[in-house]
């Protein structure tokens, strides 16, 4: 599978369904696009009908406001019917704005940041506890790091030697007020978390190769927890969504949603990014 | 007076639990001393996690291992554990529903004259008011036993406090009803009904006995299960007294005694008084020293209803 087409088609799934709901948080899902698809079409073993099989791979998405891509990937990959995400945002629906576990497939609440990584901590340690093969995922936010929990984590998860963990972030550089360095700086972040004895990837978090690279090379670590810092581009996919802040959780209009998925379906076309 | 603290109970529940099921996991936040732990550390290594003092990592990695099929019993200081961790208490036990029983040690004003800090007069409050949360002051050594072995073979969330300290032993060896999520009614009398929650009930009993001793009966109620209340029992209570008190280790607002004025009011109209900690840092003292200022022993309690009854 040609993981960068998959990740567009997806991405065009995400614009519709945030139009059609006339909310969600666009900027981000299309930059943590790509990480994801490596994870859920290459990756992790999670099966639809096996979410009960206890060495089934763990995935938490911390920066739960980016659940729109990961309701696309679920729904296309048959967690759950793809109608059922015409209820999404609608009264009643269980499909919320943020991860909820009522729903096929996704393991954990979450949706308040510097949650995500303490919690996969824990799934890691059982995992140990165990001598269960499986692996634990986590995918953060970069404006989520000057939550405090998370660097309890940090501290965690390089004590237990957890090398079943594997932890992403989504390196966007934006946040709902700006620039990720004028809020809260976070420079340097590779030697901060190999301060915390975590080994480190610095890449392009939009390549799905380089994923595909640091994940498989995350697998052979023994001994430590893996951080790829993954290098983004917020609204990645399409021109005029791309590094603006203001798309954070803007709703696009029917001319800027035709753009957008017209920029994809070129990408489609040209198979690749 | 019994010697053996609750927690030591609560120990020594786990330490049998665990030797049985292998799914059972003790977490503690540099807290294994202060909660009795020590031991469960020492003899099963392999179901310990020590996290540091860090209780946002010590809920959420709690949640965590649950949510891979272990039976967690997470154990801080119920000040930290019930405001720190409050949020990890919200979203990744409450409302991700998994099966971590969350134990604050040392809870009220047991740290004495340590102060505000370390006192947890608000966790009742904090912790009734997160959907999917239940809530347990088990009020004796004897009743925490129960209460743990029934925590042990269910898998929902559940905060349980205790005191630091000793406390009288409200029931007998070999003597202890109990039923889970159901008030233990210790006496029955139709001029007051005091209804008290963990190590308040010694005294409300204590308080029924001076009062009898006067002719005025009281029924008192072991409210050891504050969140779901024991609503049938309540009403029982209060619609069988001229009023009704209630006692806590914990602020006036929003605890133990705030759900019994919800019930009351609606089901069965009557004077409510509640009795508890001030909306203010209590004053300093060992935990009895402070009940014996704010009226919370057996003379305070029965001095209160006797007032009421006069009126």
């Amino acid at each position: 599978m040609n993981l960068s087409v998959k990740a567009n088609e997806l991405r065009k799934d995400v614009i519709q369904l945030i139009y059609d709901a006339k909310g969600g948080h666009i900027g981000g899902d299309l930059s943590v696009m790509d990480i994801l698809v490596t994870l859920y079409y290459e990756q992790m073993n999670v099966d639809p009908a096996k979410m009960d099989d206890p060495n089934r791979d763990r995935f938490i998405l911390s920066k739960g406001h980016s659940v729109e891509s990961l309701y696309t990937i679920l729904a296309d990959k048959g967690f759950f019917p793809k109608e059922d995400l015409d209820t999404y945002s609608q009264f009643g629906s269980k499909y919320i704005g943020h991860p909820n576990n009522k729903i096929n497939g996704i393991e954990m609440n979450s949706g308040s940041l510097g949650h995500g990584l303490p919690v996969a901590i824990g799934m890691a340690l059982a995992g140990k506890m165990d001598n269960a093969s499986y692996r634990t995922y986590v995918v953060m936010g970069d404006g989520e790091l000057a939550e405090g929990s998370v660097w309890e984590g940090a501290m965690a998860a390089s004590h237990f030697k957890l090398d079943n963990l594997c932890a992403v972030i989504d390196r966007n550089r934006l946040q709902i007020s700006g620039s990720t360095e004028d809020v809260m700086a976070h420079e340097d972040l590779k030697k901060r978390w190999e301060a915390f004895n975590w080994y480190v990837l610095d890449i392009d978090g939009n390549d799905t190769e380089a994923l595909s690279a640091a994940f498989e090379e995350a697998k052979e670590l023994k001994g430590r927890p893996t951080m790829i810092l993954a290098n983004t581009t917020k609204g990645c996919g399409v021109s005029f969504i791309e590094n603006r802040a203001n798309w954070h959780h803007k709703v696009p209009t029917d001319a800027e949603l035709a753009g957008a998925l017209k920029e994809l379906d070129q990408k489609i076309l040209k198979g690749g990014r | 007076m019994n010697k053996i603290p609750n927690r030591q109970v609560i120990c020594d529940v786990l330490m049998e639990q665990a030797s049985e099921n292998k799914d059972i996991v003790v977490a503690c936040s540099d807290s294994r001393g202060s909660a009795s732990l020590a031991l469960f550390a020492d003899a099963f290594p392999k179901q310990f996690v020590e996290v540091g003092i860090a209780e946002q990592n010590l809920v959420s990695i709690s949640a965590g291992l649950a949510s891979c099929g272990k039976r967690v019993f997470a154990a801080s200081p119920a000040c930290f554990l019930s405001s720190r961790s409050l949020e990890q208490a919200k979203v990744d036990v409450a409302y991700s529903n998994t099966n971590v029983t969350l134990i604050g040690i040392s809870g009220g004003v047991s740290y004495g004259a340590l102060g505000m800090t370390h006192h947890s007069a608000q966790d009742i409050a904090a912790m009734s008011s997160l959907p999917n949360m239940r809530v347990y002051l088990p009020s004796d050594r004897l009743q925490t036993k129960h209460l743990m072995e029934a925590l042990c073979k269910d898998n929902k969330p559940a905060y349980v406090r205790v005191g630091r300290n000793p406390v009288e032993d409200v029931y007998e060896e070999g003597n202890v009803p109990f039923e889970m999520d159901r008030a233990t009614v210790l006496s029955e009398g139709n001029d007051v009904a005091i209804i008290a929650c963990g190590e308040m009930v010694h005294p409300a009993k204590e308080a029924g006995r001076l009062l009898e001793e006067k002719g005025i009966h009281a029924t008192v109620l072991d409210m050891y299960c504050v969140k779901p209340i024991d609503k049938a029992a309540v009403v029982k209570a209060a619609t069988n007294a001229k009023v009704v008190i209630t006692v806590e280790e914990h602020t006036y607002i929003g605890g133990l005694g705030t759900m019994v004025d919800q019930i009351v009011c609606s089901e069965c109209p009557k004077k409510v008084i509640n009795l508890g900690l001030p909306d203010s840092p209590v004053i300093t003292g060992k935990s009895q020293e402070v009940f014996d200022y704010y009226g919370l022993n057996g003379e305070g309690i029965a001095k209160k209803a006797e007032e009421l009854l006069s009126k």
